[in-house]
């Protein structure tokens, strides 16, 4: 019941938030920050819940369309616990980023931002895969607005090129989806779109990995990895900061979460036979992106191709499908929201303040903004993969881990660590230090990091050395699921093995 | 045949709207009022919605050979009287300040509404034809209807025309097709059409496929599916907003319920030759509606490219239920009519309701910034060009479902992934239109959005719109009842 609270309250929260605009333009925010914080609150609940059957810690199942057995069935276990708190957790930095930054239109703004976020909610909870789906689009539709309205210069191409990828994508999901509920019908004589009553469908051959490549294709697009990853860099590009941070942060762990729930357990020995395949696209995602970053003049875009790169490491960990490949993987995600959400919130910052996102035109600010650019440092550092912070846990895990599945790529992955070294420390260097760039460049709204936002960058500082120092906390979740993901799946990847 | 009184009764629809239209002539006769005049259409249809509803549960007749009334066929009388009187309300402020006498629109409109509930409970070739002519002679004149008026916004008289003369010509080839089967079987009914197929006697097999083939090009011309569409976009600009929307929702509905029967009941789908031609018209109309729509910058050519895409889409579940054991197919076509009906009521309802017989607003730059000048209307707009678009919370999303569960059972694969295409291409030109709403307004293109004014017409998009969300998010009651109501069709 109280996962259904969760998503409700921020949908109703969200429609308080933009009526009460006509009130006081400053209370949408205001709404917007209680709902999610009572959002919060609420997940802590489930922390310290005692898991029930197969390790869901809370669960709603209800009718919801009979004729094609679809039921409005959620259910939570450590991992979802896991991406819920994240999700809510930066959600509340995403709207400390907009306090200052959204004057126009805010209520409609509050009110995307927290519909973003329920479908957020509803996608790491659903376990009808029907649910899935429609949560999958839910939470297209207000990060289409907050990109095309709030945007920047190039908006509406960006919005658009977002929308169309994942929409088309996950059509072709949609498509999967039914095939699996209608094998369902054919071998049990019963529609049935339930997660546990599909992973008893039997398929086989070349037709599992059709139906396994419509998941792998909608869940890589937002991941992204390439090839899909086109649309990553100009949504984040233009998107408003608290747009970046959510895409960055949250909506691209919805391709992980699906990849780890559903690809690769729905179909384990396609994912199996194929693992060679998607582990060569993450090492490319790593190597090619993390290249292309280092070309980038748009510091946003620069983030948005590291993004792109960090995230070949989860697909990496997810497709090498043993322990500490996923736990390096959870960890991945969880470090690279945080990690990547403060990076945009700076470069936000930076573009709030100076009115361009184009590094030529910066240079030498760390007289100026001392603070702002120790915490662009602590952050590039984390990015780069620095021991004794969470981003570190969670590549040597997925790599430790890959390391077992194919050592070739791994070795060749590895490398991307050192390229992120590379542009992480060029971005300081070209940003914070060195001679002022431009001698006419008009500083005087550049001002260092005020104390709210302190706070929040405060905040994920902690959460970043908690996961460093004391990853256990995190991995104690998410452990007993993925153990059980990956028994679950084994009898089936061992005959792959053999083969 | 002595007809009783008791015959009748699942008439009641029918004879309740014929007595409407008689009425309101009369009325006409003895004063002009075109208040009185669309006030007693607008009753007349919601008295034959109610009682089309009243009598569904029970009855299944089949009235005189010609008319089949069962749950099936009322249920799509409710349909077209409902949306029927919808559109009488949108056209109540739309004309109120034509130059011209006024009250005879809603005599056309009535009559055009018969002609429709007679296609829906048609299944004998005299009735559709009868059904079809009564609704298209009523909607040349719907359409050229301002064709006197001094201050037209469009070109009512060539739209008109143009409608006449391919119309025209399409019957043609239907009653050409007609006249095949006839001479094959000796008769107009659709169940006995089943000869044409199974049992060939006399002139073979391939006078039967050409003559089925004939009767699907004539319907695809009225359905305005690629190859035969050249007419629509025209047509749909030409028009006044009210006929237009009536052309693309009754018009367009109608004619598919009565392909559906026909299909069925004949069993058409057993030649292969038959599939082929209705998959290639589905893909060039999925195809060509999509892509011609990229290139439209009025709303109205928008929307008719993109209602060829939707008849496209229907096709696939109608292919599909020769593949398919069982309903499923049969409730996705349902269901997505109903889906269509509502969206594109609605879409086009937004525009009349800004819209008068002397100005349309029918560009997408007049939309622009409406998201800030009138909230209300742009929320509404946006609801139904996603829900066209397919995105979930809509009914739209739940129709495209449906048509995807058809096509994936019956296993048409390369159907689907035209489907995914022309889908992909739609939300390009969809979301064009959204955007325009976001832009921060210009004052150049200001239209009056203030809704006192026409409180009714406000009402019934209030009204589409609630439909479009409850049945996008909880379409179960829909959903039972088209299951139902599915098995008359099989």
């Amino acid at each position: 019941m109280i996962l259904l609270w969760l998503i409700s309250i921020l949908f109703i929260g969200g429609i308080i938030a933009w009526l009460s605009e006509r009130i006081n333009p400053n209370y949408p925010r205001l709404i917007a920050l209680v709902t999610v914080l009572l959002d919060l609150l609420l997940m802590f609940s489930l922390l310290g819940a005692e898991p029930g059957d197969g390790g869901w810690v809370a669960s709603v199942d209800a009718g919801w369309i009979p004729r094609f057995g679809i039921s409005f069935y959620l259910a939570a276990d450590g991992l979802s616990v896991l991406l819920l708190l994240l999700t809510a957790f930066l959600g509340v930095i995403a709207i400390g980023s907009a306090w200052d930054e959204i004057k126009e239109q805010a209520g409609f703004f509050y009110f995307n931002l927290l519909w973003t976020l329920a479908g957020v909610l509803g996608v790491f909870t659903a376990l009808d895969l029907f649910l899935f789906f429609f949560f999958w689009e839910v939470m297209l539709i207000p990060m289409y607005f907050i990109i095309a309205i709030w945007g920047h210069e190039n908006k509406n191409y960006a919005a658009m090129k977002f929308f169309i990828f994942t929409q088309v994508t996950g059509m072709l999901m949609l498509i999967s989806i039914l095939l699996l509920a209608y094998f369902h019908y054919v071998q049990y004589g019963a529609l049935s779109f339930n997660y546990h009553d599909l992973l008893a469908v039997q398929t086989a051959g070349r037709l599992e990995m059709w139906i396994m490549l419509g998941f792998f294709i909608a869940f890589t697009t937002k991941l992204p990895s390439v090839p899909f990853h086109s649309w990553l860099p100009d949504a984040h590009s233009q998107a408003p900061t608290a747009g970046s941070v959510i895409l960055a942060g949250i909506l691209l762990k919805t391709g992980a979460y699906g990849l780890i729930r559903f690809a690769v357990p729905l179909f384990p020995e396609a994912s199996m036979s194929f693992a060679p395949v998607a582990m060569t696209l993450a090492a490319i995602s790593i190597l090619y992106c993390a290249k292309v970053a280092f070309a980038q003049a748009d510091i946003k875009r620069l983030i948005a191709y590291t993004s792109v790169s960090h995230m070949g490491f989860v697909t990496l960990g997810v497709y090498a499908w043993n322990e500490q490949a996923l736990q390096g993987a959870v960890m991945t995600m969880l470090a690279h929201g945080l990690s990547a959400a403060a990076l945009f919130m700076l470069a936000g910052g930076l573009q709030h303040r100076i009115h361009t996102r184009n590094m030529t035109d910066m240079g030498g600010f760390w007289a100026k903004v001392p603070r702002m650019a120790v915490v662009a440092l602590f952050f590039s550092v984390a990015a780069l993969g620095m021991p004794g912070l969470g981003n570190f846990i969670g590549e040597f895990l997925a790599l430790l881990g890959a390391f077992q599945a194919n050592i070739t790529l791994t070795v060749i992955s590895a490398f991307g660590l050192i390229f992120a070294s590379v542009y992480s420390l060029w971005v300081i260097q070209k940003v914070f230090q060195g001679e002022y760039a431009n001698a006419e460049f008009d500083d005087s709204h550049l001002s260092d990091l005020t104390r709210r936002e302190m706070v929040y960058f405060g905040a994920m500082m902690i959460g970043l050395i908690w996961m460093g120092m004391y990853p256990q906390s995190f991995l104690e979740l998410s452990q007993p699921v993925l153990v059980e993901l990956i028994n679950s799946t084994e009898s089936a990847i061992a005959a792959v093995v053999q083969n | 045949m002595n007809i009783t009184l008791a015959d009748l009764i699942p008439l009641l629809p029918l004879l309740i709207t014929t007595g409407t239209v008689v009425i309101a002539m009369t009325v006409i006769g003895v004063k002009r009022s075109y208040t009185l005049t669309a006030g007693i259409t607008i009753a007349g249809l919601l008295i034959a919605t109610l009682s089309a509803a009243y009598l569904m549960p029970s009855t299944n007749e089949q009235v005189t050979p010609l008319m089949i009334v069962d749950q099936y066929s009322l249920f799509f009388t409710v349909l077209t009287c409902a949306t029927a009187m919808f559109i009488a309300v949108f056209s109540f402020p739309y004309l109120a300040n034509l130059d011209d006498h006024k009250e005879e629109y809603y005599l056309l409109l009535g009559i055009a509404t018969i002609g429709a509930i007679v296609m829906v409970s048609s299944n004998h070739f005299v009735s559709t034809i009868l059904g079809l002519e009564t609704l298209s002679m009523s909607l040349y004149g719907m359409v050229a209807y301002p064709v006197h008026s001094e201050k037209s916004a469009k070109f009512p008289l060539e739209a008109s025309v143009k409608y006449l003369v391919l119309s025209a010509a399409a019957s043609g080839i239907l009653l050409f097709g007609i006249a095949l089967i006839y001479a094959q079987t000796g008769t107009l009914e659709f169940a006995s059409v089943l000869n044409v197929a199974t049992a060939t006697p006399g002139l073979g097999a391939g006078f039967s496929i050409a003559a089925l083939i004939l009767v699907f090009i004539g319907i695809a011309f009225k359905l305005s599916l690629a190859p035969f569409h050249m007419w629509t976009p025209d047509v749909y600009e030409g028009s006044p907003l009210p006929a237009t929307t009536y052309l693309a929702t009754i018009g367009k509905a109608a004619m598919f319920v009565v392909l559906l029967r026909f299909i069925e009941a004949s069993d058409a789908l057993v030649f292969d030759s038959v599939i082929l031609v209705i998959s290639l018209v589905a893909t060039a109309s999925i195809l060509a509606g999509n892509l011609l729509a990229l290139l439209q910058d009025n709303l109205k050519r928008i929307l008719a490219y993109s209602s060829i895409a939707h008849m496209g889409y229907l096709l696939i579940a109608l292919v599909a239920s020769y593949f398919v054991e069982g309903s499923i197919s049969v409730e996705a076509v349902t269901f997505y009519l109903v889906a269509y009906v509502i969206m594109s009521a609605g879409a086009f309802g937004v525009a009349s309701v800004v819209s008068s017989s002397e100005q349309e607003f029918d560009s997408i730059d007049d939309y622009k910034g409406l998201f800030w000048r009138s909230p209300w209307l742009a929320a509404v707009f946006t609801g139904m060009l996603l829900s066209l678009a397919g995105i979930p919370l809509t009914v739209g999303f739940i129709g495209k479902f449906y048509i995807f569960f058809a096509g994936v059972e019956a296993a048409l694969w390369v159907l689907l992934a035209v489907l995914v295409i022309g889908s992909g291409v739609g939300l390009y030109y969809y979301l064009r239109i959204v955007y325009s709403m976001l832009k921060s307004a210009d004052d150049a293109h200001n239209f009056n959005v203030a809704v006192g004014k026409n409180l009714s017409s406000h009402a019934v998009l209030a009204i589409l719109f609630l439909l479009l969300v409850v049945l996008g998010v909880y379409p179960t009651p829909v959903v039972s009842i088209i299951e139902t109501i599915s098995t008359y069709i099989l």
